[in-house]
């Protein structure tokens, strides 16, 4: 019934400047339900609104995480409000009474949707899912499967599947993260590389991963000191020079 | 000392080398050095600690350390006369103030020395010069008479003599002298002869072996050795010049330079692979003895050509190549190899790499000679064998080097500021700028002068600046830039770090204008020419395929944001995306690191070239929205267009300014754009082939090439290229293996043989690189003054309450016995008073 850019805005400040002060905060109920049936940013939006009705007003909101399961898509990687809505995902899954299909389901969700996010959301994705796995052992078939067949022609994960039951999450494995050990950032590889290995107890503090830009990640690399550049060996022969050069095939100098 | 006062602290166990400060304490001596100490400071501030009077010190200057003690003194002395002055001298006319040193009077002093000069004078002139003066100042008559003065008795005796009398005396002496002198030599001589008589008995009598004959013989061969000495020696002198090393054979200069490339090749892995890096650090990089060189740079022409991955192939290349070239002229063959030589003596050893050098310096003066006519002192010909060594264009361009050698001057200064730079070039053609370059540089070798390693780092940063600014003119000048990156790389070559850094301040501030237009404007644009060229350069600058690099990974994420951030609004936008794809691709090529920014603009670029809304089946991320204003912008819909269509090469200058206007043209960019695509898909497919999850990756790329993209529309060559990337993407095997995790290593017992490490200093802790050490030691220091200053104030408080104690027991005891004496004066008060009272009674 609002104009988009009027929800998005009225969304972000209502969970801390309307809801408290309210004296009936059930009443925004139906408002926030229809938000957050919307979808895309909206309903990232509106969750933080109906997390503090769930959480403080005993509201019960059937299928919940099955709607959150389906807000992933690949836009939540890049949105403004990726650091919100991580945050709250976390509140979300921080249950240790979750059963683990349905934990495992968002890993893999998430994990498949990281072969298309950038290192600053990768940064902060990798430690997130490590959490997961520590919370709940159960979903740790998921990098250790020991007992498993040797060799698969498909990944058993459904993507596609809405219902996060059905997507047969439990006998798949994170393949996408071994992915990410090859990825260009050297954190991100470095951050991937970790679940080659058991985990260890503690779980990561990612709430100062959550507000990574990829500014910041720039500039942190920009200031750091080698002792020594590695040069090229290869002698230049010109801007395109190179052998096999790509630039070559499909660019001219003119 | 008393042996009763010394503590001994045993040792439980000796160990050899260690310094033992705390072995022996003198308790007792140490204590009473400590009361003393606070008798002296803590006692008398707590006397003083109720009194408010001062003492003041008012010596002048007393407490100024600035003012040195002699200073001090003298302005001292003057306040002390000023003071004097005022009443009492007033009166005081005519007296002069005594002059003293160290204060005893001047006067007093001169006297003294009066006397005493005299004294010594005559005890050591008379026994020391008697008979030297007499020989050498015997001709001075008056002088003579007073040097002898002294000696009563002589006086008495020469004074009649006259002066030839005395000549004469002389003369006779140093006859007898003479005399003596010969009959001693004699004397001597035949001493030695005596001796010599009996060695020679003795001698046969011990070696009988050596009969007279032999020993003849011997005499006679002695001037002989002589000759073979003088010929061995000549022949010794002759050798130290150093034997030249053996001309290579060409198989022998390829495996030398195979083996050198498989080195690097390995370098270069390993840091692909980030393995080690503390090990990479202390590695000195493997150019860092060209600092060393002697004004030569070591460019090669057969090197380049070579490919490091395939050494037969090479080796059969350069073969073929340097028996054609041996055919030519054998001359610089051997120059090629002297290159060589040089190139090994610099890796080995710089004292080699001197010598070698000079050998160098005079096998080009020959070839150099023979080859060309024109040759002008030997900084000239280093130049010459340079510009042989730079790039075959040269060569062809020799007419033309030449006119701009005739015209250009041998020498130059680095400029000092950007414009003198910018006004040097100017004008000039490429090859003018190129060899201006090089002057420069060779003129301005770091082995000459102090300054010139700044000054060539300098001159980087304004060849960068130059490039930059060629490549934002309105027609950007590539083909210089082309050229222009080979004195960068030799620059580069040399000075590593100044390099990186001036590169990294460029990338930052891009990065920097980047983030601000985001702040400012919600969307980036994409940057100029200038921007992406100098990506182009860093990755023909720095190996790109390192696990971390101080250039390139900033790079990296330079290009990541360029790929999320930048919208996209033009066709040139698409363009320059494009060519950061083929960035991307180049940097990767070697390592296959995984780049999803890569496949999704890939995606996106696809998505735009489709009419609009299609049906979904993939979901496109940032720069591209699945609806919205700028789709379409690959779309081509003219079928004319469409045929007439060729696969060419897209000029970079499209993106500063499309100067196309027909549609056709543009149409046709479009297809050359789209083209360009389907190849970077496949290149993509190719690299990612071995990543685990490459078909969940390509998934939506490939979702889109079948499904949506109108092949039957495009033009048959578009097609071509359609196909194999798409072939490229289907023909691989899905194929999955369930992760396990790597077993933890198992973590070993504890045992009981001593771990052995390296001990480089006693008594000083090993763990922890240099930063961490320092840290430790300054926390040790820290705390073991706090434990210092914590035991000084528990013994002060000891010592004060002591004293407070001693205090009142003395207060105490001086009342106990003042009381006492009260009541034993009252005691004999009242015993006086009763005795009298006794007395009245009885009287």
């Amino acid at each position: 019934q609002l104009p988009t850019g009027l929800y998005k805005k009225v969304l972000v400040i209502l969970h801390d400047s309307v809801l408290p002060y309210m004296n009936e905060p059930t009443l925004m109920m139906d408002f926030l339900t229809v938000a957050y049936g919307i979808g895309g940013a909206i309903s990232l939006l509106a969750l933080n609104g109906l997390f503090i009705l769930i959480h403080q007003h005993n509201l019960e909101y059937p299928d919940f995480y099955k709607k959150l399961y389906n807000l992933l898509d690949p836009s939540i990687y890049h949105v403004k409000y990726r650091a919100r809505f991580f945050h709250l995902t976390d509140l979300f899954l921080s249950s240790s009474h979750l059963p683990a299909y349905l934990v495992a389901a968002f890993i893999k969700r998430l994990a498949r949707l990281a072969l298309t996010a950038p290192p600053e959301a990768l940064l902060m994705i990798i430690p997130f899912i490590c959490n997961l796995f520590r919370r709940h052992p159960a979903c740790r078939v998921l990098v250790h499967r020991p007992a498993g067949p040797a060799d698969m022609s498909e990944d058993p994960y459904v993507m596609e599947e809405e219902e996060p039951s059905k997507s047969r999450a439990l006998e798949s494995s994170l393949w996408e993260i071994q992915s990410l050990q090859n990825h260009y950032h050297p954190d991100v590889a470095k951050a991937a590389a970790v679940l080659n290995h058991s985990l260890s107890e503690m779980e990561d503090d990612i709430s100062g991963l959550l507000e990574l830009s990829a500014y910041e990640l720039f500039d942190k690399e920009v200031k750091k000191k080698a002792a020594d550049v590695p040069l090229e060996f290869e002698q230049v022969r010109g801007l395109f020079g190179k052998k096999n050069d790509i630039f070559a095939e499909h660019f001219s100098l003119d | 000392s008393n042996p009763f006062e010394v503590k001994v602290n045993r040792q439980k166990f000796d160990i050899l080398g260690r310094k033992t400060k705390n072995d022996v304490g003198l308790p007792g001596v140490s204590r009473s050095k400590a009361i003393k100490k606070r008798n002296q400071t803590l006692l008398k501030e707590y006397k003083e600690r109720e009194k408010t009077n001062v003492f003041k010190d008012k010596r002048f200057g007393e407490y100024n350390t600035k003012i040195t003690p002699e200073e001090k003194m003298i302005r001292r002395f003057a306040l002390e006369r000023q003071q004097n002055y005022g009443k009492k001298n007033i009166y005081n006319l005519n007296e002069d103030e005594e002059l003293t040193h160290y204060g005893q009077s001047l006067a007093e002093i001169e006297k003294l020395n009066d006397i005493v000069d005299s004294d010594s004078d005559t005890e050591e002139r008379g026994t020391l010069s008697a008979e030297l003066t007499a020989a050498h100042f015997g001709g001075g008559g008056g002088l003579l008479r007073k040097k002898v003065s002294s000696e009563q008795r002589d006086e008495e005796e020469e004074k009649p003599k006259s002066r030839k009398e005395l000549i004469e005396e002389m003369i006779a002496k140093s006859k007898q002298e003479k005399q003596e002198r010969q009959t001693r030599r004699e004397s001597a001589l035949e001493l030695t002869e005596k001796l010599d008589k009996d060695w020679k008995e003795i001698q046969t009598l011990i070696a009988r072996k050596t009969p007279k004959s032999e020993r003849k013989d011997k005499e006679v061969e002695k001037p002989k050795p002589d000759e073979y000495d003088m010929i061995v020696r000549e022949l010794g002198f002759e050798m130290k010049a150093k034997p030249s090393e053996r001309l290579k054979t060409e198989e022998e200069l390829a495996k030398e330079e195979q083996a050198r490339l498989q080195k690097l090749e390995a370098d270069r892995l390993r840091r692909m692979h980030g393995i080690d890096e503390e090990a990479n650090k202390k590695r000195p990089s493997h150019m860092s003895a060209d600092d060393l060189a002697d004004g030569f740079i070591l460019d090669k022409d057969d090197r380049r050509l070579l490919s490091y991955k395939d050494g037969k192939i090479n080796i059969e290349n350069e073969e073929e190549k340097e028996e054609e070239e041996g055919e030519e002229d054998e001359e610089e063959e051997g120059e090629e190899e002297d290159n060589e030589n040089e190139e090994e003596s610099q890796e080995e050893s710089a004292s080699e790499d001197e010598e070698n050098g000079a050998a160098d310096s005079h096998s080009d003066l020959e070839s150099d000679l023979d080859s060309e006519e024109e040759a002008a002192g030997n900084e000239e010909e280093k130049k010459n064998k340079a510009n042989e060594n730079e790039p075959q264009n040269v060569e062809k361009l020799d007419p033309k080097r030449e006119a701009a050698k005739s015209e250009l001057p041998y020498t130059f200064a680095v400029p000092e500021s950007y414009e003198t730079f910018k006004s040097l070039l100017a004008g000039r053609t490429i090859e003018q700028q190129l060899i201006i370059l090089e002057r420069i540089q060779k003129c301005n070798h770091p082995s000459l002068a102090v300054g010139n390693k700044a000054k060539l780092e300098k001159l980087l940063g304004f060849l960068l600046e130059y490039i930059g600014e060629l490549a934002t003119l309105d027609l950007p000048e590539l083909r210089t830039i082309d050229k222009l990156v080979l004195p960068l790389y030799n620059l580069c070559q040399m000075f590593p770090e100044a390099a990186s850094d001036s590169i990294k301040f460029i990338l930052r501030d891009a990065a920097h204008d980047l983030e601000e237009v985001i702040e400012v404007k919600g969307r980036a644009t994409f940057p100029g020419l200038d921007t992406l060229i100098y990506l182009k350069i860093v990755s023909l600058l720095f190996p790109t395929s390192d696990f971390w690099h101080p250039v390139v990974t900033p790079a990296f994420m330079y290009m990541s944001q360029l790929l999320t951030k930048c919208r996209i609004t033009t066709l040139q936008d698409v363009i320059k995306g494009l060519f950061v794809c083929c960035l991307f691709l180049e940097y990767i090529s070697l390592s296959r690191r995984f780049v999803p920014e890569l496949i999704n603009f890939l995606l996106g670029v696809l998505h735009i070239s489709l009419p609009k809304n299609q049906a979904q089946g993939y979901t496109v991320v940032h720069p591209f929205t699945p609806v919205g204003k700028n789709l379409e912008l690959l779309l081509v819909c003219d079928k004319e267009d469409l045929k007439s269509w060729e696969k060419q090469n897209v000029p970079l200058s499209i993106v500063t300014r499309l100067k196309e206007t027909s549609r056709t043209e543009i149409n046709h960019t479009r297809l050359s754009c789209l083209a360009l695509c389907f190849d970077l898909i496949k290149k993509c497919a190719a690299l990612y082939e071995s990543l685990s999850s490459f078909h969940e990756i390509m998934h939506p790329v490939r979702m889109l090439l079948t499904q949506h993209v109108p092949v039957n529309e495009y033009p048959e060559k578009l097609q071509e290229w359609y196909h194999s990337a798409l072939k490229e993407l289907e023909n691989k095997v899905k194929h999955y293996t369930p992760l396990i995790c790597e077993k933890k290593k198992p973590v070993p017992l504890k045992q009981y043989t001593p771990k052995i490490v390296k001990v480089l200093e006693f008594g000083k802790k090993q763990a922890g690189n240099k930063k961490e050490q320092e840290r430790k030691q300054l926390i040790q220091r820290h705390k073991r003054e706090l434990k210092g200053a914590i035991r000084e104030i528990r013994k002060d408080n000891q010592y004060l309450a002591r004293m407070q104690l001693s205090e009142t027991m003395e207060r105490d005891s001086a009342r106990k016995r003042k009381v006492k004496e009260l009541l034993g004066s009252l005691a004999t008060q009242e015993g006086e008073w009763k005795a009298m009272k006794r007395k009245k009674w009885k009287n």
